[in-house]
């Protein structure tokens, strides 16, 4: 088992390295010049080209890599070119807000996904079932800003029930910090709800029609209990693995919902980075991003041979 | 049902209420500032925090006059030397006094920081000498008329001498403002907190000030509505019309110092070899092929001032000579005609923002029918700035924040090495009169100057002024003696609650 571990951090390794450097040279097609855009409306060419040896950006890329990199194997990600504030600090401080809310979003799509695709699969074909397809479908294809903005008129303008955007730390104020997730968290997870309840319910419906359903139904065994204890027990395989799929998506792909209702996360840091050309947030955020991942896939594949025991002698 | 629903929302107000102590004022900007030191600072909204947390040596009145701030009051000893006599009693946020010797560090560290900002503002600038301790002689290499004015802006923000040793000044600033720095989550907001120990504490009623950027405008509009902003700038003029009829909103706009136009590549590289960058009569004929009360009017809601010239309406150095051309089609074919051209082919260059994008489709459709085919190229905006510097374009669509000095409003503009001249207009008589006009102190000598440069840009046109940048702000209704300056800034003194 050990054997195996070591063997898988050793293969991510280079995709860590692949990663770092693809990050830096893509980064440099970016258009535009880092240093005319944090110099802003004062084009004073002494401080121009101080800011271009500052900031190494007349080196060439591999010197300017290899630069960068030898700072980061030190645990330094450099700071921010637009505010001064340390990279490291920066993802450290915007992550767990996005972590928040990726799992609010997560439990209400679970909330929402699952019992609804259960019940359209035992009721496949009547009403019920077509109204969440209905509803599942609208899900998908309701854009999260439109659905986001029109929450807040809704909700914050007109009802005055909840803020209409903005974030507070839950150390500060855990009810408030509650009251500004609801919403956000709720765009979004309607979004995967949908799919959520797609695939329960066609997961339900291939486990339905199996042998052992039909013997359980046989012995006389109340219906509820077949669907919940033998049915979706069974079902719930693909789900979770979908699940685990869409919360990584969750974490980069916020985006949108966080720039509308105004959450200092991990999404609305690398877009702003991106549009200021701030590229020692953009490579550190990124890099973050891809070790993220790959950790996530290294969890993924142990606990797999963990669960199961098949796979530990098939290597 | 329905009055557990009602129950439920009158809890809400009030846990909302509560929270967002009374004396709290919210302030939702258009983005995220940046670095918090005004000699590196670059940003409009880190100028509108500034204005609350650092106090300037002068400062401004809304029709542009100088007035006492940290300086009570300044004299030209000879043309080369301003002499300033500072506010007995001042302090610091940290309790350092205010003095000569304070101002000096913070002129000096303005002009040789490396990465300083502010080195072109105070190029004039030679050595700055202290008199006794609340005197300050700035010494100059040559006569300058826009020392004052920049002096009442970031390069005459007095931080504590004492905190700029720091290495991270420019994430917990010390100045001597009315509201002192309390925290700042990037992206999130910055907090600060009323200075006890201000020189005119009485006339700032806020225990907090709180900035939020908010960057989508309906978001920050929304928020301001239900109650979770107090006070918001650059409303989007598509909502001028509903703002305007909320009886729970004030709408506060103001014609700001800034303004908007297109710039023209008359000598920048290649692309400058058309008919419109080398004849000035395509250029004319562009100019008369626009209507600007069309833009003011459509887009901009009605706070689109239409502007023919650099300098704003609220400045002495506008003059009504150059007031914004009526459009005249018959007029512009002719040009056109004479220029011996029939159709005149080229790319129209815009960040993209949905205002900007509006304003270039009618610009399209105007100028087409006085034989103009212009092709949109809507342009991420740190793209097109560094294409702009390469000559990388025909025709942008620029705007500029403005300063309350004319010759912020021009002189990077058209200058032959102006920093900001991205068309590279060049033309020595004009620099001649632009050059002169920077060091002549008197307002009438000076005024003449610029007329003389004015009725030159006025012909060559190498920039077409489209409007005057408005900065519209929005209250909500128990904001009471707020009153908006040209500069955009927003400035605290006087501004309260109604009970």
């Amino acid at each position: 088992m050990l054997r195996y571990i070591a063997k898988r951090i050793l293969i991510a390794i280079p995709t860590i390295l692949i990663v770092s450097v693809l990050v830096f040279t893509l980064q440099q097609l970016l258009p535009g010049d880092p240093v005319l855009t944090l110099a802003g409306e004062e084009r004073d060419p002494q401080v121009l080209a101080f800011l271009r040896e500052k900031y190494r950006l007349d080196d060439p890329i591999p010197v300017q890599y290899f630069a960068w990199f030898s700072q980061v194997l030190q645990g330094n990600l450099g700071i921010s070119l637009r505010t001064d504030i340390p990279v490291l600090h920066l993802i450290l401080s915007k992550l767990p807000v996005t972590i928040e809310l990726a799992i609010f979003a997560m439990v209400i799509a679970l909330a929402i996904g699952i019992p609804a695709g259960v019940i359209a699969a035992v009721r496949k074909g009547t009403s019920v079932d077509y109204a969440a397809n209905v509803i599942a479908l609208s899900g998908l294809s309701i854009p999260n800003f439109w659905l986001g903005i029109l929450l807040i008129m809704l909700v914050s303008v007109r009802w005055k029930l909840l803020p209409a955007s903005g974030f507070v730390p839950p150390s500060e104020d855990l009810w408030l910090n509650i009251k500004t997730m609801l919403m956000p968290a709720f765009v979004l997870g309607t979004g995967l709800s949908a799919s959520l309840m797609r695939h329960t319910r066609s997961a339900m419906l291939g486990v339905l029609r199996s042998d052992y359903i039909r013997t359980a139904k046989a012995k006389g065994l109340l219906s509820h209990v077949v669907i919940m204890k033998h049915a979706l027990r069974n079902a719930l395989v693909p789900i979770i693995t979908l699940s685990t799929l869409l919360f990584g998506e969750l974490l980069a792909g916020a985006v949108l919902t966080e720039q509308i209702f105004t959450i200092p996360g991990f999404g609305k840091l690398i877009v702003d980075a991106v549009f200021n050309r701030d590229y020692a947030v953009v490579q550190g955020v990124v890099l973050c991003t891809a070790v993220g991942f790959i950790a996530m896939n290294l969890l993924a594949d142990v606990l797999y041979v963990l669960a199961n025991p098949r796979l530990r002698h098939a290597r | 049902m329905k009055k557990a629903l009602s129950i439920l929302a009158a809890a809400a107000t009030l846990a909302l209420t509560t929270t967002a102590s009374a004396q709290t004022l919210r302030i939702g900007l258009n983005e995220d500032p940046d670095v918090l030191d005004p000699h590196r600072a670059r940003t409009f909204v880190g100028r509108i925090v500034f204005t609350s947390l650092c106090d300037k040596l002068v400062d401004i009145t809304p029709d542009l006059k100088f007035v006492p701030q940290l300086a009570t009051e300044w004299t030209w000893t000879d043309p080369k030397t301003l002499t300033f006599k500072l506010r007995p009693g001042v302090k610091f946020h940290d309790g350092e006094p205010l003095n000569a010797a304070a101002v000096k560090a913070n002129l000096d560290r303005a002009r040789t920081l490396p990465d300083s900002l502010r080195k072109s503002e105070l190029g004039s600038v030679e050595s700055v000498e202290t008199v006794d301790d609340l005197t300050v002689a700035v010494k100059l290499s040559r006569p300058d008329a826009t020392l004052l004015s920049q002096l009442s802006d970031r390069a005459g923000m007095i931080m504590s001498p004492k905190a700029l040793a720091s290495a991270d000044f420019g994430q917990k600033p010390i100045c001597s403002g009315p509201y002192r720095f309390v925290e700042r989550v990037q992206n999130d907001r910055i907090v600060l907190e009323r200075f006890k120990d201000y020189w005119d504490a009485k006339n700032y009623s806020f225990e907090r000030v709180v900035f939020q950027p908010v960057p989508d405008t309906t978001v920050r509009l929304a928020n301001l509505k239900a109650g979770n902003l107090d006070l918001l700038e650059r409303l989007a003029p598509s909502d001028v019309a509903a703002v305007k009829a909320d009886s729970s909103l004030t709408f506060a706009p103001v014609s700001g110092i800034g303004y908007q136009g297109l710039t023209i590549n008359t000598n920048n590289g290649e692309r400058s070899k058309t008919p419109l960058g080398q004849d000035k009569r395509v250029r004319q004929a562009l100019e008369y092929a626009i209507d600007r009360d069309v833009i003011n009017e459509v887009v901009g809601a009605g706070i689109f001032p239409p502007a023919g010239q650099p300098f704003p309406e609220a400045s002495p150095y506008n003059d009504k000579k150059f007031a914004a051309k009526k459009r005249d089609v018959e007029k512009a074919k002719k040009l056109l005609k004479e220029a011996g051209v029939d159709r005149v082919k080229f790319d129209l260059t815009f960040g993209t923002s949905t205002t900007t994008q509006q304003i270039a489709e009618i610009i399209q459709a105007m100028a087409a029918e006085a034989g103009f085919d212009i092709s949109l190229r809507p342009t991420e905006f740190a793209a097109m700035q560094k294409e702009a510097q390469a000559g990388n374009f025909d025709v942008n669509v620029i705007g500029w924040s403005g300063r309350v000095d004319p010759d912020g409003n021009i002189h990077p503009f058209v200058t032959c090495k102006g920093g900001l001249n991205d068309g590279r207009y060049c033309n020595q008589e004009l620099d001649r009169l632009l050059n002169e006009a920077r060091i002549t102190n008197d307002e009438a000598k000076r005024k003449e100057l610029y007329d003389a440069a004015q009725t030159i840009l006025q012909d060559e046109v190498p920039i077409i002024y489209t409007y005057y940048q408005p900065w519209p702000f929005v209250l909500a209704k128990k904001v009471q003696g707020f009153k908006p300056y040209p500069d955009g800034m927003i400035r605290l003194k006087g501004v309260s609650f109604s009970s």
